[in-house]
């Protein structure tokens, strides 16, 4: 047998199977809470894999630790559920070494930006070929309830009886800081939008960085209820669409504008003039940045794809170095150990 | 007789069978670079040599201070010889500074050559001298040669349109050229490296050609040097060489095994000294289909490591203690996902930062140990530089074959150090087995083991069928699932274990040199191969019962070990640590080691071993380091 390289590989079936959900449903009894928001993710990944029109074989899922990354067990793919916050330097190995697989890391609120921040920054920064999703749900949940990097400011606690006394993180906005080229936003209960989403990061060449708010209704239950229950969404959510204005309600009838660098509500805004008009592909953060700024109570919660720009994937360009060099001649190892001088001893 | 022989003075010629050469000055004073052209010019020549880099942590001390003082030893020889030289023959000071720092170590009547230029009243107070050393008589016990080596560097350069500081850079050819003269060697091999180096700098080639030149043509005018040295070449056995530090020994080790294997190596690493060599190296060679991966950090490094060797690549990270420390959880999901994964460690000195330029022998236990739970490794150590090559192959030959981490215990005097190595024939290298699982019906188990190894199939993403689930929670042997069954676990990590202990079957029987049996066998592991083998071969000479013996596989050890250290009445275990080998033999054999320690960031000389070997054999009274005689410290 050879090895799997990108130029070779004698291991990726050249006919497409006819997939459907179920081919992706492990024989594993799905272990979350009865009621918790992981389920949805999982179903409309499960939904949206066979789309994608990739063998089960060539994708691989690559977690943490924490809720979430008990992922892996339940997706029948090639799954690793490795150690806390470390997923991305598995799947940057991974990826890198065989950049036709196609790899989704799946990570949390803290296995992605508290113990594994790190990683994460630099795994966008690179624009590695990766879908990261990262699950959000503002707690600890594992560990039974402690606060997160994105728990709100006093949030009370089984580690924080008298309220935390740290800010937290806004995800979106890390991941806009570090370049990532792919950076949308899902709720766990809007399915239909989660399931596009999970498409599009699937589909996006380069990193792609989805943050689903997702609700643990044992340790912060209701955490997004607030805007993200069905009854309030129209009202309480906007959906960015590229190329159009930001417009929210029931009937569509708000709108958002900007005031210098500060986004405004338009109350019943009659005509789109004037109103802030998504661009998803500016090189230029600034307006992705406004956007992430907006929360609820003071204004609709930005759902949808925040960034989605191409740029040349880490993966391909550490192949292509290799590739170029092996063009102008495969290394020999006579050669490499005969390197610099030598002398023969009769 | 002709002009030119009147001209010349008459120059008697010594033939010598060893000699050992220490260039020593500021760190921005070029003596590494000094060093390593001696060294290749002595390598070409046949000599047999050993050298040993020893520079400072800060890349540029203030100039002429004591801490920016950086030197290179060399010893070059007429027979094998497997140490740098226990205390230079000749010492080269270009300020004072290195006068101060060297000078103890110099042979008594040692050759003393010194820049005088340097000697003045700034460099000598940076260097603490209250007087002249060259005029207060201090130095009477040396044969001292003052030589004016900025000036007249300075004068060969003249003309040349370069910055005075740029000259001044050039003095260490001057020094280099003069040395070459003493030893009778050309000039051949160093402008043609000057040559190949400065071909886009045209003027600094004439600069440091001209130094060179004016050095060597100094050596051959001056009536300073009666004697010119001869070493004649060694007698090796047959083959071509070259010369190799222990860093690119394990480079093109783990490109062999690349391409032995047929597999393309991955290299996950995260700068640290004294292992960033490698990864230069290695991302020198992607035409051999390497990909290397500078990683954020040293975490990164092998859990990307990790990722490719899932991916059913050759996963290498690279790093020394501390990094070792970084990779430890990481190293375990290896462990319990059973991955073929590699991990260098090119051991430093100390605790957490320690001294990173110096080198040390004490993360045995560490790289044994340091994780939660059961958790066993394979362990290989070099025991030279050139060995390198040969462990960097057996570490991927065991972990392929075994699906078990390996790591490559190197260290500082390995990596940096070098020697002359006799290039081997491909043919003649180990051969490197692996597979990957074979398809099959029905629901695809990860940990069905191997009836003979237990190693468990390598199954990879994009083989159809085999998709399955690992992960660093335990699993259940029978079927791969996550299993907290107690029975389970604890066959699981008996697995784990005898695994390891099972390469027992695949790696060579421990060599002993000297007496198959007798009054005493001195047991080592890693760089201090060298100091051990030529302290019993001395021993020998003296009529002494004494054996050495090396060890090269750590975990498991070799199957004849138990035997070997019975057939002597005493065992005696070197090691720079404070007694990691020994712990694990007296541990796991009850057999009652001596331990000798040294924790001074140097490599062992020669005669301390003796010295060791003469105390324990009733020959003297108790052995103490030198260095620790007046301190009042224990050497162990």
């Amino acid at each position: 047998m050879t090895a799997p390289t990108a130029s070779n590989d004698g291991l990726i079936s050249p006919d497409l199977p006819v997939l459907t959900r179920k081919d992706f449903v492990t024989d594993q009894e799905v272990r979350w809470c009865p009621g918790c928001g992981d389920y949805s993710i999982l179903a409309q990944m499960q939904k949206m894999l066979p789309e994608l029109g990739i063998a089960r074989e060539n994708i691989v899922f690559i977690s943490g630790i924490g809720c979430s990354s008990r992922f892996p067990y339940y997706v029948n793919t090639y799954g690793f559920h490795s150690i806390h916050g470390r997923a991305p330097t598995i799947a940057t190995g991974l990826k890198t070494a065989r950049p036709e697989l196609t790899v989704f890391v799946i990570t949390g609120d803290g296995d992605g930006l508290s113990i594994g921040g790190n990683h994460l920054l630099h795994a966008m920064r690179r624009n590695i070929d990766l879908n990261i999703i990262l699950f959000n749900n503002r707690i600890y949940g594992l560990t039974k309830g402690q606060y997160s990097p994105t728990s709100e400011f006093g949030k009370i606690t089984k580690s924080s009886p008298y309220g935390t006394t740290e800010r937290p993180l806004n995800p979106i906005r890390i991941a806009l800081a570090a370049g990532a080229t792919f950076v949308a936003r899902a709720v766990d209960r809007d399915t239909k939008h989660l399931e596009e989403m999970l498409y599009r990061a699937a589909k996006h060449r380069g990193v792609s960085f989805v943050e689903v708010y997702q609700n643990c209704n044992i340790f912060n239950d209701g955490a997004f209820a607030a805007f993200a229950e069905k009854e309030v969404r129209a009202e309480r959510m906007i959906y960015l669409e590229h190329g159009k204005p930001l417009r929210f309600g029931k009937n569509n009838e708000h709108g958002i504008r900007l005031n210098g660098f500060t986004p405004e509500i338009v109350e019943n805004a009659e005509s789109d003039d004037g109103l802030l008009v998504h661009d998803a592909h500016a090189e230029n953060i600034t307006l992705a940045n406004i956007l992430v700024g907006m929360d609820y109570p003071d204004f609709p919660v930005p759902v949808g794809v925040f960034r989605d720009v191409d740029a040349p994937t880490f993966d391909q360009l550490v192949q292509q170095q290799v590739d170029e060099a092996i063009a102008k001649g495969r290394g020999s190892l006579e050669d490499a150990l005969r390197a610099g001088e030598t002398w023969v001893v009769e | 007789m002709t002009t030119e022989t009147q001209l010349k003075p008459e120059h008697h010629v010594e033939e010598l069978e060893r000699v050992t050469i220490r260039f020593a000055g500021d760190s921005g004073d070029g003596m590494q670079l000094t060093g390593t052209q001696f060294t290749r010019t002595a390598a070409v020549f046949g000599n047999d040599l050993a050298t040993l880099p020893d520079f400072p942590a800060e890349i540029r001390a203030p100039a002429g201070s004591l801490p920016g003082v950086s030197g290179f030893q060399i010893s070059f020889a007429s027979t094998e010889i497997y140490t740098p030289g226990d205390r230079p023959d000749v010492l080269v000071a270009m300020n004072p500074a290195a006068l101060k720092t060297n000078l103890g170590d110099l042979k008594p009547g040692g050759l003393l050559i010194v820049d005088k230029d340097e000697f003045e009243p700034t460099n000598l107070k940076k260097a603490a001298y209250e007087s002249n050393p060259l005029e207060d008589g201090s130095l009477a016990g040396y044969q001292v040669v003052p030589i004016s080596i900025t000036r007249q560097n300075e004068l060969a350069l003249e003309g040349l349109p370069l910055s005075a500081k740029d000259k001044f850079r050039c003095r260490n050819f001057y020094a280099l050229g003069l040395i070459l003269w003493l030893y009778g060697r050309t000039l051949d091999t160093t402008i043609k490296w000057a040559t190949e180096q400065f071909k886009r700098r045209p003027d600094i080639l004439e600069a440091n050609l001209r130094a060179l030149r004016a050095g060597y043509n100094f050596g051959e005018t001056t009536e300073l040097f009666r004697v010119q040295y001869r070493v004649p070449p060694a007698k090796v056995p047959p083959g071509t060489y070259r010369h190799i530090s222990g860093n690119e020994a394990t480079a093109l080790g783990f490109v062999a095994a690349s391409v032995l294997s047929g597999l393309p190596l991955f290299y996950g690493s995260y700068p640290i000294t004294p292992a960033s060599d490698i990864l230069h190296e290695l991302s020198k060679l992607k035409n051999f289909g390497i990909k290397t991966f500078q990683a954020e950090d040293e975490i990164a490094a092998i859990g990307a490591a990790i990722g490719a060797a899932y991916g059913g690549h050759l996963g290498l990270t690279g790093t020394s203690g501390p990094g070792l420390a970084l990779k430890s959880e990481a190293l375990n999901l290896a462990v319990m996902t059973e991955l073929p994964l590699v991990v260098i460690d090119v051991q430093r000195a100390g605790p957490s930062t320690g001294m990173p330029t110096k080198t040390e022998q004490a993360d045995l236990l560490q790289a044994m140990f340091g994780r939660n739970g059961d958790s066993y490794v394979a362990i290989v150590a070099p025991c030279t530089p050139s060995d390198c090559f040969i462990m960097a192959i057996e570490a991927f030959r065991i972990a392929l074959k075994h699906m078990v981490p390996v790591v490559f215990l190197s260290d500082g005097y390995l990596g940096n150090g070098s020697e002359p190595w006799r290039i081997p024939d491909i043919s003649e290298l180990p051969r490197i087995e692996w597979k990957y699982a074979e398809p099959q019906e029905g629901k695809f188990n990860p940990y069905l083991r191997d009836p003979k190894t237990l190693a468990r199939p390598w199954a990879v993403p994009g083989q159809k069928g085999l998709e399955h689930r690992i992960g660093g929670l335990e699993k259940s042997g029978e079927t791969g699932d996550i299993s907290y069954d107690p029975r389970n676990h604890h066959e699981m990590t008996l697995a784990r274990k005898a695994k390891v202990d099972r390469i027992v079957e695949d790696i060579p029987l421990l060599q002993v040199t000297g007496p198959e049996e007798g009054d005493l066998l001195v047991l080592g592991w890693g760089g201090t191969y060298g100091s051990i083998t030529s302290a019993c071969e001395n021993a020998r000479k003296r009529g002494l019962s004494v054996a050495s013996a090396h060890l090269r596989y750590l975990n498991p050890f070799p199957a004849n070990l138990p035997d070997v250290l019975k057939r002597y009445k005493k065992v005696l275990i070197p090691e720079l640590n404070t007694g990691q080998l020994a712990l694990l033999i007296r541990g796991r054999y009850l057999v009652d080691a001596i331990s000798f320690n040294k924790i001074s960031g140097q490599p062992f000389k020669i005669a301390e071993i003796e010295g060791k070997i003469d105390e324990v054999l009733g020959l003297r009274d108790e052995y103490v380091l030198e260095f620790t005689r007046s301190a009042g410290v224990s050497g162990g």
